[in-house]
């Protein structure tokens, strides 16, 4: 018998127990749904934190006061001589530019709407170094620095908050804490992220901040954001900016005063958070898969007593131990077969509806369908379809024709 | 050589119940001619199904040699023994064994199936059928077909690979007397047109006295041979 012939019988016997194959092939669609849909989710929420995680800028560096693993007695504050120092070519070559920033809480007023939201002072600097883009009007420049101006960025969720659109509020003046700024421009989205929302922020020019909203001892800075020349330099400019925020806060020996993250370390620390999750959702559903297959086992336990008769006069008439095993294998492989094809289709689906789901509720969720997860599924799905055959079908081709041809 | 198609020598075959050992054949000698019409009559507990089983390569003796149109079958292996049953045993059973979901014309092709052959399939189970009265059915399923048709396309089924010997097992036991006498004026013309040789095993003394030999046994032994003229 070829293997044509198998596949239509094994076709024709399926479809005599209509009800009991669709069952059957049920276990194993909802299995390869699950594992789909599973992994397409996982994959999705990965790309979507690591996506706003490099959306934060490129080759970024962030500089904290006190230390991570160590309680630090003491910590010096971090000051804008800090940053000066480590701008300095010539003791930090790997550093391509720094941004130091003071954030805090502010109340934003505008025509009695009112919003609290996050405020950064910042130098031209910080727009580069977080790729910062605008939807209208333009960036801080010198010139406000310098001039202390009462001028602001909105993100856009405060524009939405404040004004109920993101176009034509330049121009406008807004209260910071009852102090009137002239906005200067709309930031473009960049999403949430692991820091909450990117979009919920006001920059304000680093010396008003300064002097007039968020009040710091002399020089003092929160942040320093430090983009490294490339990729490739930020593990060495990591050590440079180490030597110097060393040697300037004295503290050579010892634990560190202060705390140097780079993006890249977000992004594994995301990944391998995310990662767990995917294969931990991955499991789960591949154990319904599981009990899909032993779904199939059993029914095909079922089918080989119902049809042990049938199985005598085969052998009677010349049927091979090898004819009896594929003609089982090819049935049980056809069930699983058929569930994994509509379990991509269905785990597609559910991934999709998935990701309106979460973008109705406003958070930014691709799932991706890997061809990676499909071949998982598919071969995972028919191995299982083989394997839990094999011992029904084993026990099929064993069957002594004399006694099966005796069976009731 | 013989123009014997099937040769027994000291054929046994002893079953271990528990403790007990049940000797179902015990020393069978039987020779049979080519393109006869044998059958073989016993008391139930005789062991003809035994025997039955054994000509028609569907079990090994414990003992003996048996050889089937010029090979030797005792020792053979399951799968050669598959080969044997496909190319050279046609069987016709009590109960007809058609696959209800198939039709008549893919019942009657099974063995060719099974025997690799991919050529005229389909034009030699139509020839066979029509050989049984049923060109006019080829496309019915058995459910469609009452007990004598069935039995016609299980005859059509048992020729399609031109066996050695037709083994049929009380073919008559399941009909009517009418359609049971058709069934048996069917296998005898066959044996006349085809020359095949057919082998009955039947408790019917009707149907018996229409072979040309009859075999009895009782008690694993061959009792009598008598030659119906």
């Amino acid at each position: 018998m070829n293997l044509g012939q198998s596949i239509i019988e094994a076709i024709e016997s399926l479809n005599a127990n209509k009800m009991r194959s669709s069952l059957t092939i049920l276990g194993i669609v909802i299995g390869v749904a699950a594992v789909i849909a599973m992994l397409a989710v996982g994959n999705g929420a990965q790309n979507t934190i690591t996506g706003s995680i490099s959306g934060l800028g490129s080759n970024l560096l962030f500089v904290f006061r006190g230390g991570t693993n160590e309680e630090v007695r003491n910590p010096k504050p971090l000051t804008v001589a800090d940053a000066e120092a480590i701008a300095d070519p010539f003791q930090a070559p790997s550093v391509a530019m720094v941004a130091p920033a003071i954030s805090g809480n502010a109340e934003i007023t505008f025509s009695g709407e009112k919003t609290n939201t996050q405020i950064y002072g910042i130098t031209p600097e910080y727009e580069l170094v977080r790729n910062y883009e605008l939807l209208e009007g333009e960036f801080i420049t010198n010139q406000h620095l310098l001039g202390r101006a009462s001028v602001v960025l909105l993100g856009p969720e405060v524009a939405d908050k404040l004004f109920d659109r993101r176009d034509g509020v330049t121009g406008e003046t807004i209260r910071i804490e009852g102090q009137p700024f002239r906005v200067l421009g709309v930031l473009a989205p960049k999403g949430g992220s692991s820091f909450g929302s990117e979009d919920n922020v006001v920059l304000v020019p680093f010396s008003t901040a300064q002097t007039r909203l968020i009040r710091r001892q002399s020089d003092r800075v929160d942040l320093i954001l430090v983009q490294a020349a490339s990729a490739d330099t930020v593990t060495q400019a990591t050590d440079e900016i180490s030597q110097i925020l060393r040697a300037r806060h004295r503290v050579e020996l010892g634990a560190d005063d202060f705390t140097i993250f780079s993006q890249q370390d977000f992004v594994q620390t995301a990944q391998s958070i995310t990662n767990v999750l995917t294969i931990f959702l991955g499991g789960i559903a591949g154990i319904s898969l599981l009990v899909g297959g032993i779904g199939i086992m059993n029914i095909m336990l079922v089918s080989v007593t119902e049809r042990t008769r049938e199985i005598g006069l085969r052998k009677a008439i010349g049927a091979r131990k090898k004819d009896i095993l594929i003609q089982f294998l090819t049935e049980s492989s056809l069930l699983s077969m058929f569930g994994g094809l509509i379990g991509i289709g269905l785990g597609w689906l559910i991934a999709f509806v998935v990701g309106q789901i979460a973008a109705a509720s406003g958070t930014e969720l691709i799932p991706d369908v890997g061809i990676d997860a499909i071949l998982l599924a598919t071969l995972f799905s028919t191995a299982v379809g083989l394997f839990f055959g094999i011992y029904p079908a084993n026990r099929a081709a064993n069957l002594q024709p004399v006694e099966a041809l005796r069976h009731e | 050589m013989s123009d014997w198609v099937i040769e027994t020598k000291d054929l046994r075959k002893i079953y271990q119940m528990g403790e007990i050992e049940v000797r179902a054949l015990d020393g069978v000698d039987i020779q049979i001619e080519r393109g006869s019409v044998v059958s073989i009559m016993g008391p139930s507990g005789s062991g003809k199904s035994t025997l039955m089983n054994l000509l028609g390569c569907l079990d090994r003796p414990t003992a003996g040699e048996y050889i089937l149109d010029g090979e030797r079958v005792a020792k053979m292996k399951d799968d050669q023994l598959a080969d044997v049953r496909n190319r050279k045993v046609g069987f016709v059973f009590q109960s007809f064994n058609l696959l209800s979901r198939q039709s008549a014309l893919s019942n009657v092709e099974l063995p060719l199936r099974y025997a690799g052959a991919s050529k005229n399939r389909r034009e030699k189970a139509i020839e066979a059928l029509t050989a049984v009265g049923l060109g006019d059915r080829v496309d019915h399923r058995p459910t469609e077909l009452s007990g004598g048709q069935q039995q016609r396309v299980a005859i059509a089924r048992a020729l399609i690979n031109d066996p050695a010997i037709i083994m049929a097992d009380e073919p008559t036991g399941n009909l009517d007397s009418k359609s049971g006498a058709e069934i048996m004026e069917l296998i005898l013309s066959l044996n006349k047109t085809l020359k095949t040789t057919i082998i009955i095993v039947t408790h019917d003394a009707n149907v018996a006295k229409q072979t040309q030999r009859i075999i009895r046994l009782k008690d694993g032994k061959v009792v009598g041979v008598e030659e119906n003229l």
